[in-house]
Parts: structure tokens; sequence; C-alpha cells
């Protein structure tokens, strides 16, 4: 198992970088390059969505990801700490592409008011539901939970044949007293 | 890389041209300028993303939020894009539908003039 952790500062200008480290771990791990573009996208939807939800909540507390490459599989797991709840509450599963848009990115029990991220413009809660659609129609497997400060998006592609699968190059061998 | 942006008139119709990515850092400066466009009185809009490297759903409400000012003065925003990439976040999010997507920035202003 290959685990990378990344945590940045919850500021726009960090997903981009987040994405990069997490499309070169893909790579790394094995996935295919046809799926690439798709873990970029995927990484950058759930990061923007954590970094939209921390600048609301907790702007000095950082985004975390976690980059895993295990059993053929190359998960992503990324938690915010500062939303107050996900759109309908409670454990699901998504997998379809549905529901996005609209109303459904709306934390629950929220005014929709109050709950606006800090760019202005008209669309933003259009964003952060189509932001979820994105992802459930981009990722294999697609797992979005509450935790106790927050919520936690993980995703997962197949990453069969990654470095960490291969074994390394032999290292030369030392006589007794070299 | 960043965010380019650019404009000119064809036509009678206002090309925007998009080169770079288009995310939660940038999108905003997108959104500015065509809320400029509208409120300078350009309501019949083609963005040309020929040059777009990344698109995701900020970006899209973006072009979505364009639309939907343009729509208010009966204009419209249609868009010019080939790439793969760029055209799978819009038929999975049905965005095809919405929007008119064609291949070149002539095709585009030939299609809308069609339509007047």
């Amino acid at each position: 198992m290959t685990t990378v952790e990344v945590s940045f500062t919850p500021l726009p200008a960090h997903v981009r970088t987040a994405r990069l480290v997490a499309t070169a771990v893909a790579r790394r791990s094995g996935v295919d390059e046809a799926l690439l573009d798709e873990v970029r996208l995927a990484v950058g939807e759930a990061c923007s969505r954590a970094v939209e939800a921390h600048r609301l909540y907790c702007p000095a507390e950082p985004v975390r990801i976690a980059l895993t490459d295990a059993a053929g599989r190359f998960e992503v797991e990324v938690t915010d700490a500062g939303s107050d709840g996900f759109p309908g509450s409670g454990d699901s599963d998504s997998g379809d592409g549905e529901g996005g848009g609209g109303e459904g990115g709306q934390p629950g029990g929220s005014d929709g008011v109050t709950a606006a991220p800090p760019q202005p413009g008209e669309s933003a809660h259009f964003d952060r539901g189509l932001g979820l659609a994105v992802i459930a129609g981009l990722a294999d497997d697609v797992r979005i939970r509450e935790t106790s400060g927050g919520v936690s998006i993980t995703m997962s592609w197949p990453a069969p044949g990654g470095i960490a699968h291969k074994p390394g190059p032999a290292l030369p061998s030392r006589g007794p007293h070299a | 890389m960043d965010l380019k942006l650019d404009h000119h008139t064809k036509d009678g119709i206002e090309v925007v041209n998009v080169e770079g990515e288009i995310d939660v850092y940038t999108a905003p400066r997108l959104r500015e300028l065509l809320i400029e466009l509208v409120n300078n009185g350009y309501y019949q809009l083609v963005v040309n993303m020929e040059k777009v490297e990344f698109l995701d759903s900020t970006g899209l409400g973006v072009l979505v939020g364009g639309l939907k000012r343009v729509r208010a003065h009966d204009g419209s925003l249609d868009l010019v894009c080939t790439q793969e990439r760029i055209l799978k976040i819009f038929r999975i999010t049905g965005l095809t539908k919405v929007f008119g997507i064609h291949d070149t920035v002539d095709e585009a202003i030939a299609a809308r003039k069609a339509e007047k």
C-alpha cells in the first residue's frame, strides 16, 4: 500500500496543485492514462467543494487528501472539516450521475444565503451540486459520508500493475567490507 | 497554467477566446468578463474554448450564468469546442442540451445568423 497525504490551506489557488499531485500519484499507481483526466477532474471537484466549505466555516483549517494505492485500486479521500452536513444528510453512495444542479448542493438546514460561498456570482449553488454530479459521473466508485466535523468524499479507480505492485530494481550487492 | 481571456467582435457577434484552465480559482475572471460584456450591451456571445485545458463545474456554472444573463436580453451564448476531455463534462451534466456547441467560431456564428 502506498499512501500520499496532502494538506493545504483552503485557497482556490491550491486546488490546482492538489489536482496535479493526485494525477501524478494516480499515474504512478498504474491508473490507465485514459482515466487520468477523470481523476484530475473528480479530485478537483472534491477539493473545490472542500475549499468552499472551509472558507465558510473554518478558514484556518487545512483541507486533507489521502491518495492510496492498494489491491489494484487507486483511492482518493478528500476530507473537509468545515461543513455543517451534506445535502440529504447521512451516508450516501452515489454512482448514477443523477442529483446534480439546482438545489442539490445546499447544505442541509441552511437557508441558502448564509451558506453562500465567498465568491460572488449567481451560480454558486448550481456549481456545488453540479460538482458532486460530476464526481459521480467520473469515478467508478464514490462514497460520501458525514464525519464528526464535515464531509468525506472517497473515490476510486482501477490501478492494475502500479509501481507499488512491481518489485523494485535489485540493489547492487555489497561485499562484506564494501 | 493561468487563464487568458480576450474578445473581439466578428459579424456582429462578440467572440470570447479562453485559454488555459477554468477552475474555482480562475472562473471568477471569466464570470467578470461575461458580466462586463452583457453590461456593455453585447448579448450575442460565442465562447471559444478550443484552447481550454481544464474545465470544472465552477466553469460550467459561469457559462450557465452567462447564458442566463444574455437570455434575459433575448441573446445567445454558444460554445466552440472539439476537445473530447472538455466535451465529456458537458455530456455528463446534460449541458449539451443547453448550449449550442460548435466545431469552429465561423460555424457558431453561421448557426446563430441562421436562427435569426
